[in-house]
């Protein structure tokens, strides 16, 4: 599977150039917000910035706009081989997201982060022990980003056409993520609900790592979250099988 | 004259037809309308929050930060709707449907814009145009007649301006197919950029705003209307300037997308 998404080099760059552009945009906003204040939910300006390009580096990588090939599968029928391949159903589809990940992951995020780091002042991890912690909590995230967008394809084997379930799994992820406004700058309430929720895991927990202000316990959250939505999405399926009505002949 | 009539027919039945098949999956039709419209109030549920931390951001009130993020939105929105469909030309050419467009006695860019027409796109319209309304209603600006006409304007030449950009963006395809992604870091990125008041960017993204010309779709205008310095230093030209600019990425998508068009090799198969 890696040499699969490794063919295609020409998405990669453009996904890293996309990937810089809107970290850009986001520091600036964010730098904007930092004139009238030293420190915002316990993150300073730099902080805030490395969140930035950061999430930026890693987030396409983790996929959580992603739409899982499953979900056209599901759609044009496909899916009926993939069915009666000898491999577990929900293991089959991580290991493909899992290839794209282990491409992906080197080669798209460091570029946001390093044209960051040439403009803004970064705070990059100090400890190898951090590097990787953030290194764990990445995977985690990619993991817990699966869980999702697995249990959202699923979706499709109910109302054929998921395009909007996607989507809308998307934003959610992307708003109580952090990606747009990171989850420290909300209101405690807000902040609170956030806490409570799978999305968090996906960006606002490994940048935390990678800043310093998480440890091992956001990898047992994560590691947590991962299970509760793999266990979650191989229910699912279980019932979707029984169901399962196969488009086209 | 009769001509165009017939051909306005057409193109209402061809979008007709997308419609009718749209209802064909109601729920997800409406999974999508509601994602749209959610997807357009997080993104101002951002704006409000950073709004509770600063009283201005870069110069501009919340009111009329929400006026610019009405404003972006609502042209983004429309321009989606209207020609949104160019930026999948590059499916089109991958597949070899594009012959399909190229035998058909009507123009190439109208037959995506009918063929792929998607009424879910308007839930990205609904929540601008309310917050479009409230941000018009507590700006404090003083309505003279010409105030009050700049707004229409703004609004047509903001959404001709993404739509030039979507062209671009597709017509691009044409020569290489995956261009898109880094296409979409123009129309996406465009339309978060202008959500914000532009005195955020310093550097060298200033000058990218204003020769993209991002910078021409709602923060000039807005400016102009609200009294706000901007660092373009077209002062009282901007509302005028903006439908000129506007103009001229038009005409430039258009010759852009002929030239594409002329370019074309069939995938064949």
């Amino acid at each position: 599977m890696f040499q699969r998404f490794s063919t295609y080099r020409g998405a990669t760059v453009a996904g890293a150039v996309i990937g810089t552009t809107f970290g850009f945009l986001r520091a600036y906003v964010l730098v904007a917000v930092y004139r009238h204040h030293e420190t915002i939910g316990s993150f300073d300006a730099v902080d805030a910035v490395t969140f930035t390009f950061v999430s930026q580096g890693f987030l396409p990588t983790i996929g959580i706009w992603g739409r899982l090939e499953l979900s056209d599968r599901i759609r044009s029928g496909d899916v009926a081989t993939d069915l009666y391949r000898p491999l577990h159903f929900q293991s089959y589809w991580l290991a493909q997201d899992l290839g794209r990940f282990a491409f992906e992951g080197l080669a798209r995020g460091m570029v946001p982060v390093a044209a960051g780091a040439l403009a803004f002042s970064l705070r990059f991890p100090t400890g190898r022990g951090t590097w990787a912690l953030f290194a764990i909590a990445l995977v985690l995230a990619e993991v817990v980003s699966f869980g999702l967008r697995y249990l959202v394809a699923l979706i499709g084997f109910w109302v054929l056409d998921n395009r909007g379930f996607v989507q809308f799994g998307g934003f959610l992820t992307q708003f109580f993520g952090g990606v747009i406004v990171p989850v420290s700058f909300f209101p405690a309430g807000l902040e609170g609900a956030c806490r409570l929720l799978p999305f968090q895991a996906v960006v606002q927990l490994p940048v935390e790592v990678f800043l310093g202000r998480q440890g091992a316990g956001a990898l047992a959250l994560q590691a947590v979250w991962a299970a509760a939505l793999l266990v979650a999405g191989n229910a699912l399926a279980a019932r979707a099988m029984h169901k399962v009505v196969v488009q086209g002949g | 004259m009769g001509e165009v009539v017939a051909r306005a027919a057409i193109y209402r039945r061809l979008v007709g037809a997308r419609v009718r098949a749209e209802f064909q999956y109601r729920v997800s039709f409406a999974a999508t309308v509601v994602s749209q419209c959610a997807a357009t109030v997080l993104d101002m549920v951002a704006i409000v929050v950073l709004f509770t931390h600063v009283p201005v951001l870069a110069g501009w009130t919340l009111p009329e930060a929400l006026f610019l993020y009405a404003t972006s939105a609502v042209c983004f929105g429309l321009s989606d709707v209207l020609v949104g469909p160019a930026g999948k030309v590059n499916w089109f050419i991958k597949f070899g449907w594009f012959d399909r467009v190229l035998i058909r006695p009507l123009g190439t860019l109208g037959q995506l814009a009918c063929d792929e027409f998607a009424l879910r796109r308007i839930g990205k319209l609904i929540q601008p145009l309310v917050v479009l309304a409230i941000a018009l209603a507590t700006v404090p600006v003083d309505w003279t007649p010409l105030r009050v006409a700049a707004v229409p304007v703004l609004i047509a030449s903001g959404t001709a301006l993404f739509g030039g950009l979507w062209v671009l963006a597709g017509s691009a395809s044409f020569w290489t197919l995956e261009s898109q992604e880094v296409a979409h870091t123009f129309t996406y990125g465009g339309s978060y950029l202008t959500q914000y008041p532009l005195d955020v960017v310093s550097g060298w993204l200033r000058r990218v705003v204003v020769v993209v010309p991002l910078a021409f779709v709602n923060y000039l205008p807005a400016a102009w209307l609200l009294g706000k310095p901007e660092f373009v230093g077209v002062g009282r030209w901007a509302p005028v300037l903006s439908p000129l600019v506007a103009g001229c990425v038009v005409a430039l998508a258009g010759l852009s997308w002929r030239t594409g068009v002329r370019h074309y090799r069939s995938t064949g198969s």
